[in-house]
């Protein structure tokens, strides 16, 4: 294998700008890094460490795609997203998006001036995970859902109003809606609000940072089938954050499983989970119960040791070492695997990749 | 044949609160052998917590109440205990486990000092025995070198940790019936996956009756023998967790059962969902709770309660008035009839002032220049 196939990217690491960015991308990523300072002392406050939350990941997000991207808590999903949405300033590494203008120009959000950012935020939108805290309390849902349209100054305010009622029609709410109180709503209803301000400005890329995981399992489903539908019905593309892998099966058309801060595998939906080949992706598949309870009672279980270490003090080697029961001692505590294409599309980083039924 | 270690009967829980009463629990009736493992599923607000706690008598008057019912646990009734008499039951005969185990444990004793507490209260013995049985039940959740955990603080402890421990002090008393009320809800799949295992190997290794509270129907497909479904207060459907998954008989059942993303779904159909929200305890429909979301609803559905009845699989019960006709086995999720949405509850709202307010105007404009500010120190750094 080449250098240039081992990295997802390769081809855009030297150069500084992304004009071979293919027409279909949306979103690369490249070596993006975000690092928290561990600091100590009251008065003098100094750093004496980092928590590298997001080390080193790149991939790329097609126009119209659902890439999922799961693992378990403090693995560096959530900063990813706020990461690529510049919500939180990267540490290092590019996020290249292309703005849908006329000439499609193509920014680093990373680096990008005040300017240039203005326009980026109305063009990538994010729907939160907790419906009850992304919603001013004080506010009705007509000034949360204008808001946007506020801060960008669109329209005159009657056809702000307007905008409002059909985005709460779209988002299968009544436009009487507009007028009441998040705390009038059930957690489903609020769900639909926060999608209907981030639609506000005809954005093409939005982030879904577990945004059904606080809702009942009946809720749940409607507010799925409602990405479903707005992905088609505004030719959408979604970062979807998720834990639960069977939420991101539905949903996604690629899928990422990150652990402590790295992307370990990605392929296509069917490729990951009839074909999961890092021992990772197996425990987490295997974990996932499945409500049938002949196919549970049949099924061998792969329990992980321990828990996940903390980011603050990653081992050395590969970060699944201490937990992975492939883990070759010499080797993998050692060496950092690569991140590899095993297949076409099917990106492995582990030494022994193997393929392995999960249920 | 053996006595039942368990029986609710027609037990109700009210709460009052300003805005009205609310029937948590609403006249539920079930019951639980020895070394059984029951699931108890439902929606928030479905009253399953709630009926845990009236089981262990932690209902608290004057706001709630349980109004009417019998709790008969190994032939006595729980509910006519006084609190002396209850505190002897609680932890030593039944234990439960609750969902946030960092808010279940004081975070100024130690873990041996909290396992030991219970202990020493519901056993006849002394310091030294108590801290053996302690380290005995550390080492019994698979947590190693037990003597040392003893001087432990729980936040030094990961979440899965510090369920174990919740289980190590739950199981410390060998109790009969162990309740354990969302206990994975807050952990990452790995740790729930160890959790769950580890419970299976305890509760089967001693014989334990569990009652399992969850909102997860994967979580008791391989662990419960038993399974209740509860929607609004009430019991939909019960029976063995194969009657259940295979041949629901409540159209609430089957509506939660189709409307789940599975792992092992190959296909990326739309996917049923059930319409509209679950009712307000507070203000439950008339008749059938589950009528305004059922496509099958007809108009005995809106004037009479079904009661929980005998139907499907020998032994399985379902509340619903049309269980037979339904063949819910073979119902395909596209084939399902739709419910017309409620014509909009608040048609009486006619005069709507959609008008922004000024002063959120304001506030929206101070934000944004202070967005601004701090983008502008970004662009700088």
């Amino acid at each position: 294998m080449t250098d240039t196939k081992s990295d997802p990217t390769a081809d855009s690491v030297a150069t500084t700008d992304a004009s071979d960015l293919p027409d279909d991308v949306i979103l690369r990523v490249n070596h993006l890094v975000k690092e928290f300072p561990i600091t100590k002392g009251v008065f003098f406050r100094k750093q004496v460490g980092a928590v590298q939350a997001v080390s080193d990941i790149s991939f790329e997000i097609k126009k119209g795609e659902t890439l999922g991207l799961v693992g378990e808590s403090g693995c560096g999903k959530s900063t990813t997203a706020r990461s690529v949405l510049r919500l939180l300033q990267p540490t290092s590494g590019d996020v290249w998006f292309r703005l849908e203008t006329e000439d499609e120009e193509i920014v680093n959000v990373a680096t990008a001036k005040k300017d240039t950012m203005r326009q980026v935020r109305r063009n990538m939108q994010i729907v939160f995970q907790d419906p009850y805290a992304s919603l001013n309390p004080r506010m009705t849902v007509a000034t949360i859902i204008a808001e946007p349209l506020t801060v960008y100054g669109e329209g005159s305010k009657q056809e702000r109003l307007d905008k409002v009622k059909d985005l709460l029609k779209v988002v299968g709410l009544s436009p009487e809606h507009a007028n009441r109180y998040p705390h009038e709503f059930s957690g489903g209803q609020r769900q639909r609000i926060g999608v209907a301000r981030a639609l506000a400005l005809n954005p093409s890329f939005m982030v879904l940072d577990e945004p059904v995981s606080a809702l009942d399992v009946s809720i749940q489903a409607q507010v799925l089938n409602l990405m479903d539908d707005l992905q088609d019905e505004f030719d959408l593309t979604y970062l979807f954050i998720a834990h639960d892998l069977s939420v991101v099966r539905h949903i996604s058309d690629r899928v990422a499983v990150m652990y402590l801060g790295k992307i370990v595998e990605m392929a296509g939906r069917d490729a990951l989970y009839d074909r999961p080949m890092h021992p990772y992706t197996h425990a987490l598949m295997s974990a996932v119960p499945i409500p049938d309870p002949h196919i549970e009672s049949n099924r061998k279980r792969m329990l992980l040791e321990g828990d996940i270490p903390s980011p603050a003090n990653p081992p050395p080697g590969c970060r699944f070492n201490t937990r992975c029961p492939k883990a070759v001692s010499g080797k993998c505590d050692v060496d950092e695997p690569e991140f590899k294409e095993l297949e076409p599309g099917h990106w492995v980083a582990c030494f022994f990749p193997e393929v392995e039924k999960v249920y | 044949m053996t006595e039942p270690l368990l029986e609710v009967d027609d037990l109700r829980t009210y709460f009052t609160t300003e805005e009205g009463i609310v029937r948590a629990v609403d006249g539920i009736s079930f019951s639980m052998m020895p070394g059984q493992r029951l699931g108890v599923v439902g929606e928030s607000g479905s009253g399953k917590s709630v009926t845990a706690l009236s089981v262990m008598g932690l209902i608290e008057p004057p706001a709630g109440q349980i109004v009417t019912g019998r709790v008969m646990f190994k032939g006595r009734n729980l509910l006519e205990l006084d609190e002396d008499e209850l505190q002897s039951v609680r932890g030593g005969q039944i234990a439960m486990i609750f969902q946030d185990p960092m808010t279940a444990l004081n975070p100024v004793y130690t873990i041996g000092d909290q396992l030991m507490e219970t202990i020493l209260l519901h056993q006849d013995v002394n310091r030294s025995e108590a801290r053996e049985i302690a380290i005995q039940a550390i080492e019994d959740v698979h947590i190693p070198n037990a003597k040392a955990q003893m001087l432990d603080y729980p936040h030094q402890y990961s979440g899965g940790m510090r369920q174990r421990i919740m289980i190590a002090m739950g199981l410390s008393c060998n109790p009969d019936l162990l309740i354990a009320d969302e206990p994975t809800t807050a952990l990452d799949v790995t740790t729930q996956a160890q959790i769950m295992d580890l419970m299976l190997e305890l509760a089967e290794e001693r014989g334990t009756a569990v009652m399992l509270i969850t909102h997860d129907l994967g979580v008791v497909a391989g662990f419960c023998n038993d399974l209740q479904v509860m929607y609004a207060g009430g019991i939909v459907e019960s029976g063995t967790i194969d009657d259940i998954y295979y041949n629901p008989q409540h159209p609430y059942t089957w509506g939660l059962l189709e409307s789940m993303t599975r792992l092992d779904d190959e296909q990326q159909h739309r996917l049923y969902s059930i319409p509209g929200s679950p009712p307000s305890v507070i203000d439950l429909p008339r008749g059938c709770r589950f009528r305004p979301r059922c496509g099958f609803a007809t108009e005995i559905c809106g004037q009479v309660l079904p009661a929980l009845r005998p139907v499907g699989n020998p032994g399985q019960m379902a509340a619903c008035h049309h269980a037979e006709e339904l063949n819910l086995k073979e119902l395909k999720a596209d084939a399902a009839p739709t419910v017309e949405p409620a014509a909009a509850t608040d048609s009486d709202l006619t005069d709507v002032d959609l008008d922004l307010q000024e002063a959120d105007v304001e506030g929206i404009e101070a934000q944004r220049s202070a967005m601004d500010q701090v983008e502008g120190e970004e662009g700088s750094l």
